[in-house]
């Protein structure tokens, strides 16, 4: 029975990891069909940003959940202005830009703080489960993944801010026409993916060691994610995190993490094959 | 008779230097040149940059007591970038047209493999420093690292006997965690022990919830880590974080190899793992603390991480240099001959002498805790024998051998 439950949890988290990884991701993409190949470094900032500002005597709730989404989103801004809004429709351009941008991160992390950073522990201790523990670290995660989705619902859903974004995602000249400025609503984009996007690197400094070229680790799943959920921001991200999560992690606790990750890829091969324009292409078509 | 531009401006340059400055020229050709490949951009540059300080620093202070043979020692080094073409192109470089009289370097076994033919095919005598699965077969290579034979042999019994006879085995999902896993199960089961199980990572897993759980379940007395890079880290991170920390020890031969990972884990999270490996910044002797003070002196403004790579890489070219001395020449036959009289070496790791049937190190492995990231020596077991190697290779039987065995267990 706790075993069980162990194995529900951990299946949870690693749903709620998929999501708050590939949500900064999705946004964009979802929005502006820009892929953005230097999502991992955007993620290594954070991390870097929490840790350095956490040895720097900040508090880690406040360098983790606000300086380092508020500095990428920063950042964000100025890469959209800088590179992405000359490449906007021209998708392999975009690609390969983001991608020299990913290696000037790393070089550029490396020359400033060097290869080798102290980490910061997982906060929020344990928590026993029968005759199991299980870091509380693991349910702030799946809070934050949720917490996460209902944002970007009700904002979408509810604000004009939302509806504007809508508007500009399924038409973007129509939008101009009635007088929405579609260039600011971008950048606003990419802002808010590259925000969250530093938050994400923010909660995974604490789980793992913070490297320059830690990013690589991240970007092949925060990829499968958007990709398989397609083009719709909450319902393709929850349904192929869902998915994905519950396929990988499962196989992992009946083989082990070699055969989850191939697990893994084998279900977005197969999905890709036959929902070539994601999940949410097909299902949920409507949703946003 | 055709003159290429290229051979021209060749001759002419050659012609006008001797011409003008003939004792600068011979000078130039005094100096016996050394070839360095290390990694030193990229994702494992945090090891090749210290092992590239270290061969600097060996050549400064060899240079300082007077060179070798009456003439200087020069470093040629390239950044091969973790990338295995220009790891070859710079290789037949080294070999050909810098005509080095020894190379130091490689870091992966991928590389070195890369790069270990083309050095004994061109007969130029090859150092590799990296502690490594074992099991290369090849006179032209002298190879100074640890093999998992030398550290798991002296970790398991002792850590069994302060902790108890249940194992739990975690280890990176390539061939050095493969072969040094294997190495594991024999000794745990020789020393009359049960190996529950062992799980293998890709090297870019960062969760480790569903392993933590099933350690949980399976409750072995240790578990022994084979984990390897940044985001292996993870797993000693969420371990802390599960409440496991003080409940099941740690032990490892992977964790802290080249000197940094011990100082990425914050005290609380590092405490207590214990580790195994040929040379330690804590070494005591007179070497290392010399060798200590010295490279920070030499670099004051970025002092190397000390660790069994960076340390082995100045021990590789320090006993290179005593064979030039002793031989008289810096040819490659008279320096091997020199090399396989197994003479001992005092350095900073202790006592290093080269087995001539393997030409691997026998050297001192230490066991030691990590405590508020420092490594704490706990006990030195003296001239410990590449024994997975000598399994498999036998130079004075095959001195033409050029094989990477994968030894099997």
């Amino acid at each position: 029975m706790d075993y069980t439950i162990i194995v529900f949890l951990e299946i949870l988290r690693a749903i709620s990891w998929l999501v708050i990884l590939a949500a900064g991701l999705a946004i964009i993409f979802g929005m502006m069909k820009v892929i953005n190949f230097a999502h991992g470094e955007f993620l290594m900032l954070g991390g870097y940003i929490t840790i350095m500002s956490h040895n720097a005597g900040v508090p880690l709730w406040i360098s983790m959940g606000v300086l380092a989404p508020l500095v990428v989103g920063v950042f964000g801004i100025i890469v959209e202005r800088l590179v992405i809004r000359h490449l906007y429709g021209r998708i392999i351009d975009s690609l390969l830009a983001t991608w020299g941008l990913s290696l000037l991160m790393i070089g550029g992390v490396t020359m400033v703080f060097g290869n080798t950073v102290q980490g910061v522990s997982t906060p929020l201790g344990s928590l026993s489960i029968g005759a199991y523990q299980v870091p509380g670290y693991n349910l702030l995660l799946i809070g934050i993944a949720v917490a996460m989705m209902m944002a970007i619902w009700l904002v979408l859903r509810f604000t004009s801010a939302g509806l504007i974004a809508r508007a500009t995602m399924q038409n973007p000249d129509m939008a101009e026409t009635l007088g929405v400025r579609t260039s600011w609503v971008y950048m606003a984009t990419f802002g808010l993916g590259s925000a969250v996007t530093g938050l994400a690197g923010g909660l995974l400094a604490p789980l793992t060691g913070v490297a320059p070229s830690m990013g690589v680790n991240f970007v092949a799943q925060s990829f499968i994610t958007v990709i398989t959920g397609g083009a719709s921001m909450i319902a393709g991200t929850l349904s192929a995190g869902t998915l994905l999560g519950t396929i990988s992690q499962g196989v992992t606790f009946a083989t082990g993490p070699v055969y989850g990750d191939a697990a893994l890829l084998l279900a977005a091969l197969i999905l890709l094959r036959l929902l070539p324009q994601g999940i949410t292409g097909r299902i949920f078509r409507k949703s946003l | 008779m055709t003159f290429s531009r290229r051979t021209f401006l060749q001759t002419s340059a050659a012609l006008t230097a001797t011409l003008s400055a003939p004792t600068i020229l011979r000078a130039q050709d005094d100096v016996i040149r050394i070839g360095g490949l290390h990694d030193l951009s990229g994702a494992i540059d945090s090891s090749g940059i210290p092992m590239n300080q270290a061969m600097q620093y060996a050549v400064a202070q060899i240079n300082e007591a007077g060179g070798l043979l009456g003439r200087q020692v020069e470093a040629v080094t390239y950044d091969p970038q973790s990338n295995m073409s220009l790891y070859s192109q710079y290789a037949t470089q080294l070999a050909l047209r810098d005509k080095v009289t020894a190379v130091f370097g490689g870091i992966t076994s991928a590389s070195r493999e890369t790069i270990r033919p083309i050095f004994h095919r061109y007969q130029t005598p090859y150092f590799y420093s990296c502690l490594y699965e074992g099991g290369v077969c090849d006179r032209n290579e002298i190879t100074l690292g640890t093999t998992p034979a030398q550290t798991v042999a002296q970790l398991i019994p002792n850590a069994m006997n302060l902790w108890g006879k249940k194992v739990y085995t975690v280890a990176a999902d390539y061939n050095y965690g493969h072969i040094t896993a294997a190495w594991i199960k024999r000794y745990v089961e020789e020393n009359g022990g049960e190996l529950i199980e062992t799980e293998f990572f890709p090297l870019d897993t960062t969760q480790f919830g569903s392993t933590i759980s099933k350690i949980q379940a399976a409750k072995p007395d240790m578990v022994m880590s084979v984990l390897v890079g940044t985001a292996h880290l993870g797993f000693y991170r969420q371990w802390v974080a599960s409440g496991m920390k003080g409940e099941i020890p740690i032990a490892s031969t992977s964790f802290g190899g080249n000197g940094t990972e011990n100082v990425m884990l914050t005290p609380e999270e590092g405490n207590g793992i214990l580790t195994a490996f040929g040379y330690y910044e804590t070494v005591e002797n007179e070497k290392n603390a010399e060798f200590r003070e010295g490279i920070k002196a030499f670099y004051p403004d970025n002092p190397p991480v000390l660790g069994e790579t960076s340390e082995v890489t100045y021990e590789a070219v320090m006993i290179w240099a005593d064979a030039v001395k002793e031989a008289g020449s810096t040819d490659r036959d008279a320096i091997l001959e020199v090399i396989e009289t197994g003479k001992s070496y005092l350095l900073p790791a202790g006592n290093v002498a080269i087995d001539p049937l393997t030409h691997h190190a026998v050297r001192d492995v230490y066991i030691a805790e990590l405590r508020d990231q420092k490594m704490d020596i706990q006990q030195k077991f003296e001239a410990v024998q590449p024994t997975d190697t000598q399994m498999v290779c036998n130079l004075q039987e095959t001195p033409d051998a050029n094989v990477h065995h994968e030894i099997s267990l």
